[in-house]
């Protein structure tokens, strides 16, 4: 009866030799069809006339770090890495005392931690907001001094990169509660404040972030009463959290119209009130939905703090371009923006792979 | 208002309103009241502030001053403008270098925009990581610092006029921007312009005529050839007719710079292929997710009903994509222009750096702020009108 069934296996037989291995891998992913295989050879010419002429420039015949500019300027050929060593303090710290430096850099290792921690999401819980605040009340300490022996530190001395993520992490942390009540106000049922908010997320959507920075920088001054005054510092911090309400809001309003009707109908059903509907409802699924549009407009907002240097603030870019006024160092350009660029990249990369996993760790909750 | 929904828990008695917080109609009047109160209050405030402070200033307010002689110079303009004309006169001359650089770079984006997200797309993986390491590495740096980097190659990479780079018989490349020949003056050159509006207009008629047809008869006609015939053929004619001029008008070196051709200056070069770059990495991911969101089962059905490649792309799968790519796409648009006001760091007069200059002379803070906003929300509502309008055109019809 089992004459004609074959109980044991016989050995898997290998593949055919031209559908596995590098030589089928090229064939399948680089010289699929003739214009592939033409488009191929022109990028790897391409790649080839490119590559090594960079990678010398970079590496090769670079000067190293402890190169000074007059070397450098006398072979051209490579970058040099002596500009870098020369103003690193600069273009991180600004113009903060040179001994009390550390601060700073405590200050950037205490929002790196903060950041990296807010990623995961067993934290999400309302005690982390006092670690939050704890936090804050620490850089605060840091940065300004007067208080435990710190030497107390203008805050027109602050600069580099901790007054990016300053101006960011604040401005976003201000914002977030205005533009919730922002995009509330926008679905809500009475004219009068569903005009008022749309109003004012469209206004502020529709004009560029530097005219809000002049607004704050020429227009604020006027429109307070005699005798008080603001500092540039808090003028712009206060054009980044207008500028940041609105664009959350519109994120938040995304996440508030795709919870289905009948989550409304039940909090309604349940005799829940507004504040109660929202709060306890409404929002904890709103605000889940858009946290991956959220985290992409934190990434724009942190670009966009580059902006200050146009009302006249050192934020990392600021620095860098105020190291390049020094004249002995004048036209190493390439070496300055190259290196905060990769700043700026690694944050800005390192949040957007966040959001995108994010997404898909939120996403299978609702796949079905 | 939907509040109105609500009202049967405690319902006031039918025609009356009742004065008590527990009915959801008053309580909603009595909180906008409330808000519109604080607004008011808080605007009157701000306002009696300003001018308070505008008077002891001895700030005139109003747009008086846009009436009065400029006094400074502007590096390009698209209209005559001399220091001797008006504040207004100077604006206008920022605005149109908004335009100029914000339309050219908007038509530039979608090109490079689109051939890097189908790029990303590609069956061929040297382009597709390429592509995607192009737009993940533009896309996390910030734009200024780009206008910055580019801004540099040009005023401090390239050499000083005396020595301009000469990479083709009568193109120069120098510290000053780029100097192109262009064709010398001749009327002929405005009637080739003409006659392409003549050849648009006749390709929109023919294509429409040829749609008439094809839904009465059934026949088809090339209406794509024709039109391109009558677009590129009829300047073509009008050129053959007026004499076939080639004179060129070349550029020399005289004194300290050139004279002679068309330049594109450092700062235009700096802010436009800044800008484009880093907007066309948005609008590759805009691309790539508009095509992949039409699923592939269109492209089988297409086939299944014997479609040829060409149509399919065309009659299937680009018009549902477009569908979910335009609204996207106008944000880019707008993203574009409103970055356009960076020109403000590295130089380039546009709208904001002149209306910076006229404040900073006159002092009309307010005036000049409120100019650039309204100008700005203008454009912005102009482009998002057109868009919705393109958007419903395109847009599902669901029966």
């Amino acid at each position: 009866m089992t004459d004609n069934v074959q109980s044991v296996g016989l050995p898997d037989e290998r593949p055919p030799a031209n559908t596995v291995g590098p030589i089928a891998w090229l064939r399948k992913n680089l010289f699929n069809s003739w214009y592939n295989a033409i488009l191929t050879i022109l990028v790897l010419g391409l790649l080839a006339s490119a590559i090594p002429p960079f990678m010398n420039w970079l590496l090769f015949r670079a000067h190293g770090f402890d190169a000074t500019s007059t070397v450098c300027r006398q072979d051209a050929g490579g970058a040099c890495w002596g500009f870098i060593s020369e103003k690193l303090r600069f273009i991180m710290f600004g113009m903060f005392p040179w001994e009390q430096q550390w601060r700073p850099l405590v200050t950037i290792a205490v929002f790196i931690a903060l950041l990296v921690a807010s990623c995961d999401r067993r934290f999400w819980k309302p005690w982390f907001g006092l670690v939050w605040a704890a936090g804050l009340a620490l850089v605060a300490v840091l940065m300004w001094g007067g208080v435990f022996g710190l030497t107390y530190v203008e805050n027109t001395l602050w600069g580099g990169l901790p007054l990016t993520i300053i101006l960011s992490v604040i401005g976003l942390a201000v914002a977030f509660p205005v533009s919730i009540l922002l995009a509330l106000g926008r679905r809500s049922n009475m004219p009068a404040v569903k005009v008022l908010c749309v109003t004012y997320i469209e206004l502020i959507r529709g004009v560029p972030l530097i005219s809000l920075l002049f607004m704050a920088s020429v227009m604020l001054p006027l429109f307070l009463p005699n005798g008080v005054s603001i500092d540039k510092l808090l003028r712009a911090q206060i054009a980044f959290i207008m500028f940041a309400a609105a664009y959350m809001a519109e994120a938040i309003r995304g996440g508030l119209q795709a919870i289905p009707k009948g989550q409304y109908e039940a909090a309604d059903g349940l005799g829940l009130g507004y504040w109660q509907k929202m709060r306890k409802i409404i929002l904890p699924q709103a605000l889940a939905v858009a946290i991956p549009p959220l985290v992409n407009t934190f990434i724009s907002f942190f670009k966009d703090t580059s902006l200050v240097i146009i009302i006249g603030l050192y934020d990392l870019l600021g620095t860098a371009k105020a190291a390049l006024s020094d004249p002995s160092w004048r036209g190493f350009y390439r070496e300055a923006y190259l290196f905060i660029g990769v700043i700026y990249w690694i944050f800005c990369f390192s949040m957007s792979k966040y959001s995108q996993k994010l997404e898909r760790d939120l996403n299978r909750g609702h796949r079905r | 208002m939907a509040t109105e929904t609500r009202t049967t828990q405690g319902a006031p008695p039918p025609g009356g309103v009742s004065f008590s917080l527990s009915d959801p109609t008053f309580r909603a009047i009595v909180y906008q009241i409330l808000v519109v109160g604080a607004v008011v209050l808080v605007g009157w405030f701000l306002i009696s502030n300003t001018l308070d402070n505008l008077a002891r200033r001895s700030i005139a307010t109003g747009y008086h001053f846009l009436e009065r002689e400029a006094a400074f110079g502007i590096g390009e303009s698209l209209i005559d403008y001399s220091p001797k004309d008006t504040y207004g006169r100077a604006f206008l001359v920022g605005v149109l270098n908004t335009l100029k650089v914000s339309i050219i770079g908007v038509i530039l984006a979608t090109i490079i925009g689109t051939i890097i997200g189908v790029a990303r797309l590609s069956s061929n993986w040297l382009i597709a990581k390429l592509a995607s390491t192009y737009v993940e590495i533009i896309r996390n740096i910030p734009p200024l610092l780009q206008l910055f980097f580019w801004y540099a190659l040009v005023s401090d990479g390239l050499p000083p006029v005396r020595q301009a780079l000469n990479p083709i018989p009568g193109v120069f490349l120098s510290q000053r921007g780029l100097r192109v020949p262009v064709p010398a003056p001749d009327p002929v050159w405005t009637n080739m312009g003409i006659a392409l509006l003549v050849g648009i207009v006749a390709a929109w008629g023919v294509s429409r005529w040829a749609r008439a047809r094809q839904a009465r008869t059934g026949q088809p006609f090339p209406a794509g050839w024709a039109g391109l015939g009558l677009i590129v053929g009829l300047p073509i004619l009008t050129w053959l007719a007026g004499g076939a001029p080639l004179a060129m008008d070349v550029p020399k070196l005289a004194g300290f710079n050139f004279t002679g051709g068309a330049s594109i200056s450092p700062e235009f070069f700096a802010i436009l292929t800044g800008l484009t770059l880093y907007t066309a990495a948005f609008i590759a991911e805009v691309v790539r997710s508009g095509i992949k969101a039409v699923n592939w089962g269109q492209t089988e059905a297409a086939r299944a009903l014997g479609l040829p490649g060409s149509p399919t792309l065309r009659l299937v799968i680009l018009p549902q994509a477009l569908r979910v790519i335009v609204p996207p796409l106008t944000s880019q648009y707008l993203n574009l222009t409103k970055n356009s006001s960076l020109a403000l760091a590295i130089g380039y007069p546009d709208l904001v750096s002149i209306a910076n200059t006229t404040l900073n002379q006159t002092g009309q803070a307010i005036e000049g702020v409120t100019m650039i906003m309204g100008t700005y929300l203008v454009i912005s509502l102009s482009i998002s009108i057109f868009m919705n309008w393109y958007n419903k055109r395109i847009a599902l019809v669901e029966r």
